[in-house]
């Protein structure tokens, strides 16, 4: 990968990968990753279906063994820091009838991983009650999840990720069935909170524009290989089409951009614009 | 006052036979209404279905072998569901499941042929029985059910938090894999107890009928969980009661009359649905 700049990665930081690499089913999907991210960090991790993203956020909650590499979070082997990770899964799309509230679902990201079972408590009913303020939830704290929007239900996934305290929160393609407002709003909310609790947060998706005014680096992931940087530095004609192996534009449009690909390349052209 | 001594006629509640009858019934209530919970937060249905079937081969070769048939039951409902995890792809869950009991169907009817005749006593594990229910079954089933509440106590969280959003479970630390074990062996252990009594082609409506009822009137995992407990009792009192006065199978009023339970559930919902002015039908 580019390192585009050295000099971070000496911090003091949250995450770090050093020469990951991964085979599935024969194939290299990751190769040569090295990342180093710092506390409070917001990036945003894009690239084309298969870039290996989603295997990315595998290895670092430890859920996948890199075949090569280390990953450090805090300082720490991922499985005996999962307490410090928190997670938003790619779907999530509960049946109308299940009986689970919203403030249910966000106490399980509390202590849902413990045995036995929890008798309420005044103190965990305040701590569910304020992080379901964090993302503005209140209103439908006691609704049944099923029966929420797709963007009420994102709110309810960020607060259960954030109420463990982690000190990295991983999200999936938060926005994929999201309308332009709700992606802003969750957007908004998530860079908000993490900033405020001084989270890092690593986020995926396909369209890098609703993440423009928050993102502090991005981590551009094809063909296994990965380029991280600011914007300016990682979105431009000549990094991206060393990265991709041919020739790709960047196009600057009424300040959104878009990656425009090679006639060889279809899956480029629209992996940042949207419907 | 007629149809009080008829509905409640002397031996009801002081013919030893019946005694044991409501202890042991009221325990499979318990035990299967408990499981049943996590099989409707599941959605895993169908392994409700087919643990209970496939365990019925085992009491026809135990009845065979001239062994004990509970012990039978235990034993194929145990491999049934251990088969199930183990072959269980994450895509179809109910293709293996289908072939497990497939499997299990047929050695079933294997064992009923070599055994000659269909003995009565495979008959009423077929549709359930009152009257040859022991004072030793009473005590197993007890035992049965002490396990199940403390291993489901045990379970609790982790158990709720891998059916209803298994993602996040697992990246949190709690296995899939390992629930999905543990839940099965839950399920094993529920028509393992229900089998003698309800029967096994029915002890699956004993299992997901209260619980799928009580997801209309309970809205947490807690509320909904002690409602499914409380029908599966009342659903087995009546079910007693009823088969006890005309001396038809305990199965058919556990399916009837928990029919009745569900469909007050969807009722419920439904009239909850416009009194707070929504026009929609729960689906
Ligand atoms: N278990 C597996 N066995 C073999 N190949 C796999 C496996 N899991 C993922 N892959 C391959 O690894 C590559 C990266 O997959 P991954 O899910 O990480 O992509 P992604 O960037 O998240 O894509 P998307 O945008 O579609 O979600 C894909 O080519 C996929 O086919
Ligand atoms: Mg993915």
């Amino acid at each position: 990968m580019r390192n585009l700049d050295p000099l971070r990665v000496h911090e003091d930081s949250v995450l770090d990968l050093q020469g990951v690499a991964v085979h599935l089913g024969g194939r290299a999907v990751l190769q040569g990753i090295d990342l180093s991210l710092r506390p409070g960090e917001f990036v945003g991790v894009i690239g084309p279906n298969g870039a290996g993203k989603t295997t990315l956020l595998k290895i670092i909650l430890g859920l996948l063994r890199p075949d090569e590499g280390t990953v450090l979070v805090a300082g720490r082997d991922v499985r005996a820091a999962r307490s410090l990770v928190g997670y938003v899964p790619q779907s999530f799309a509960p049946d109308p009838d299940l009986p689970l509230r919203a403030r249910d679902l966000v106490a399980l990201g509390l202590d849902g991983a413990r045995w036995g079972f929890s008798l309420g408590g005044q103190r965990r009913r305040a701590k569910v009650e304020e992080a379901l303020g964090w993302v503005d939830a209140l209103r439908y704290a006691d609704q049944p999840v099923g029966r929420l929007s797709g963007g009420e239900l994102q709110r309810l996934l960020v607060a259960q990720a954030l109420i463990s305290d982690p000190r990295i929160v991983l999200l999936d393609e938060p926005l994929a069935n999201l309308d332009l407002r709700s992606q802003g709003d969750v957007v908004a909310l998530v860079g908000r909170v993490a900033h405020e609790r001084g989270v890092t947060v690593v986020l995926v998706t396909h369209d890098m524009n609703p993440l423009l005014s928050v993102m502090d680096r991005i981590l551009y992931l094809a063909r296994g290989q990965a380029a991280l940087g600011t914007v300016d530095e990682v979105v431009r004609g000549d990094v991206l089409t060393q990265l991709y192996g041919h020739h790709v534009d960047v196009v600057r449009v009424h300040g959104r951009i878009l990656v425009v690909g090679g006639a060889d390349a279809e899956s480029l052209t629209c992996n940042t614009c949207d419907s | 006052m007629g149809l009080w001594q008829a509905l409640f006629p002397a031996g009801l509640f002081t013919a030893s036979f019946m005694q044991n009858a409501w202890l042991a019934g009221t325990a499979v209530a318990v035990l299967s209404s408990l499981v049943g919970f996590f099989v409707v937060l599941r959605g895993a249905t169908f392994a409700a279905h087919a643990v209970p079937r496939a365990s019925f081969a085992g009491a026809a070769g135990a009845v065979l072998a001239g062994g004990d048939t509970v012990l039978g039951l235990a034993i194929f409902s145990a491999l049934s569901a251990l088969g199930m995890a183990s072959l269980g792809s994450r895509r179809d869950q109910g293709q293996t499941t289908a072939l497990v009991l497939m499997a299990a169907l047929g050695l079933g009817s294997l064992f009923l042929t070599l055994g000659g005749a269909y003995a009565p006593e495979v008959y009423a594990l077929l549709f359930g029985q009152i009257v040859g229910i022991g004072r030793a079954d009473v005590f197993a089933i007890l035992g049965l059910l002490l396990l199940a509440l403390i291993a489901t106590a045990l379970l609790y969280r982790p158990l709720l938090w891998s059916s209803v959003a298994p993602d996040v479970a697992e990246a949190k630390g709690v296995p899939r894999r390992r629930m999905e074990i543990l839940f099965l062996l839950l399920v094993a252990l529920a028509a393992t107890a229900a089998v003698p009594i309800v029967g096994a082609l029915l002890s699956f409506s004993l299992m997901v009928g209260p619980a799928a009822a009580a997801a209309y009137f309970g809205r947490s995992p807690g509320q909904a969980l002690a409602v499914a407990v409380l029908i599966g009792i009342l659903s087995i009192w009546f079910s007693l009661v009823f088969a006890y006065d005309t001396g038809l199978p305990v199965g058919f009023f556990v399916a009837a009359v928990t029919a009745v339970f569900y469909g007050l559930g969807r009722l419920w919902a439904y009239l909850w649905k416009i009194e707070r002015g929504g026009g929609q039908v729960p689906a």
